[in-house]
């Protein structure tokens, strides 16, 4: 398998504080990893260096072979690796088309005029919201605007995905709904980084993890195995004596 | 093109010859007040298509303003007065992509500062020229009549339009239309902000020092503290968020209204007009933070809304 992007020794001090440590792992080609750990241990951070929306410390992130860690964001984007966000950010002057539309004009492979708008709506085809393509984006509901988000970050045809709690906030139905949702992306053989703490979702997933735990990364593996090693439910459940 | 498109591009079209058509059916003092609602238009919806999407206040004009009004002081000696005005529009764009590099990532308190003091700056340096050549003012004297200063006005209020239309309709357009929404998103979706936001302002730069080069031969004689008035940079400002800046147009429907107010008031509180001038920035702000065009969308979704229920 070919590895899209590889973390070597990534990491990022906010002053005293260092919220990535010394951080290596590698995502392969059309594989599904889960960025796992307790709140605050780092896994956002890690989200935002690869994204460009911060600059690591030190260390060095690259994408198929070439660096891309300290570029800006816009060219991490037009390099191939789009984003969701953790509190979901659409376009609120725009409608849902031309917020899918922001993606496919300025992404990894862009296009202009009714090829974008094709594009566009292909994409809200896939997340079930064709329907809803001249809605104002404040009269959605919660799910539909991460599913609009979602749109936009497709439609530039990324090679890399970054969601970031992207199954944070839904009800049951919603869930199921989301996690099929990604199956299918899944399916067609994205390669996807999930930051989640929705423990159904990661099992049924992700196809291998890694652990982060205050900044450092304390397992990396197929997931049921990763998800059954003591140092990662204790690094979530605390020791027994604490 | 839509059908509405050609329909209002036709309507632009028909009014802007209406309006040239101004000095054949007025008397002196109607035209000297069509001089001052054409170059208001100019810079306030110039200003408007920089300043309306990305929300940073720009109290920059005097400065290209009063550059422009120099390029034609300095200039009309030696080169033929159609060259002048593409000079200054160049100087004008040239200024604000340097402005524009320097400042455009600050965020935009910084960036209000910074252009208010750019006007006085190129002020002083001016004045200090001066005194070292010995040099006081300058005289622009010319066979440019009143008139030929409003059709110039009025020609470039149509290219500023078309300008307008054209970004509107181009990546550009719609690229500042996300970075004005959400400049983060705008950068993950891969769009370079600063690169944007400097291509834009250079629009406003440029027209407003155009603008100054077409005025010149009509101040006759120019010193710096005309030429680089503060008071312009603010007229500008409040006549534009007056009309609102959420359309091409928005901006006219303030400079008209607000041109006749401000000259009722200057000829009967010719003392006080920069407190009322505050006053009435105070007034748009707290009532009408989307200007005029805002009341209209607002009462047109209130009619739509009440139908939407019968």
């Amino acid at each position: 398998m070919t590895t899209v992007l590889s973390l070597r020794g990534a990491t990022k001090r906010f002053g005293g504080l260092v919220a990535v440590n010394d951080l290596d792992f590698d995502v392969a080609e059309h594989e599904v990893l889960g960025l796992i750990g307790p709140n605050g241990s780092g896994k956002s951070t890690t989200l935002n260096l690869i994204s460009g929306a911060l600059r690591p410390t030190s260390g060095t992130i690259s994408l198929r072979g070439s660096a891309i860690s300290g570029l800006p964001a816009q060219d991490i984007a037009r390099r191939g690796v789009a984003r969701t966000f953790q509190l979901v950010r659409l376009l609120p002057s725009m409608n849902v088309l031309e917020n899918v539309m922001a993606g496919a004009v300025f992404g990894h492979r862009r296009r202009w005029g009714h090829d974008a708008e094709a594009q566009a709506m292909r994409m809200l085809e896939k997340v079930g919201l064709e329907r809803r393509a001249q809605a104002p984006v404040g009269q959605l509901t919660y799910i539909d605007t991460k599913r609009v988000e979602l749109a936009r970050t497709l439609a530039g045809e990324p090679k890399v995905l970054l969601l970031d709690e992207w199954l944070a906030g839904l009800n049951p139905t919603e869930l199921e709904e989301g996690i099929s949702l990604i199956r299918a992306l899944r399916d067609e053989g994205r390669t996807i980084i999930l930051v989640e703490h929705v423990m159904d979702a990661i099992r049924s997933l992700c196809d291998r993890c890694v652990v982060m735990s205050s900044g450092c990364k304390i397992a990396e593996g197929d997931t049921e195995a990763v998800l059954s090693d003591p140092e990662v439910i204790e690094a979530y459940l605390g020791t027994e004596d604490a | 093109m839509t059908r509405t498109e050609i329909q209002q591009v036709a309507l632009a079209a028909a009014l802007l010859a209406a309006a040239a058509c101004l000095p054949f059916v007025s008397d002196a003092y109607l035209l000297s007040i069509g001089v001052t609602i054409a170059m208001y238009t100019v810079l306030a919806t110039s200003w408007a298509l920089f300043s309306g999407p990305t929300h940073y206040i720009s109290l920059a004009t005097a400065a290209f303003f009063g550059i422009g009004t120099y390029v034609t002081g300095m200039g009309i000696e030696h080169l033929p007065y159609w060259l002048l005005l593409p000079i200054a529009g160049l100087i004008g764009a040239v200024l604000a992509a340097l402005v524009g590099i320097a400042t455009l990532r600050l965020s935009g308190v910084y960036f209000v500062i910074f252009t208010l003091g750019l006007a006085e700056l190129v002020r002083q340096i001016i004045t200090w020229f001066q005194n070292i050549s010995g040099q006081k003012g300058l005289y622009v004297l010319t066979a440019i009549t009143e008139e030929h200063i409003y059709w110039q006005l009025v020609g470039l209020a149509a290219l500023v339009f078309l300008t307008g239309w054209a970004i509107w309709r181009s990546r550009l357009g719609f690229a500042v239309r996300i970075l004005g929404d959400d400049e983060e998103v705008a950068r993950h979706a891969g769009i370079n902000t600063a690169r944007v936001k400097v291509l834009l302002f250079m629009v406003p730069g440029a027209v407003a020092a155009i603008t100054g080069a077409i005025l010149a031969p009509r101040y006759v004689y120019i010193e710096p503290s005309i030429a680089f008035t503060p008071m312009l940079s603010f007229q500008v400002v409040i006549m534009a968020l007056l009309g609102g800046t959420g359309r091409l147009w928005g901006p006219i429907v303030g400079v008209i209204p607000f041109t006749f107010l401000w000259e009722a008031i200057s000829g009967t509180f010719p003392n006080q007009t920069t407190l009322l001038l505050g006053l009435s920035f105070l007034v748009i702000v707290y009532l009408l933070p989307k200007g005029f065009v805002g009341l209209m969308q607002s009462a047109r979704n209130r009619v739509n809304r009440r139908e939407g229920f019968a």
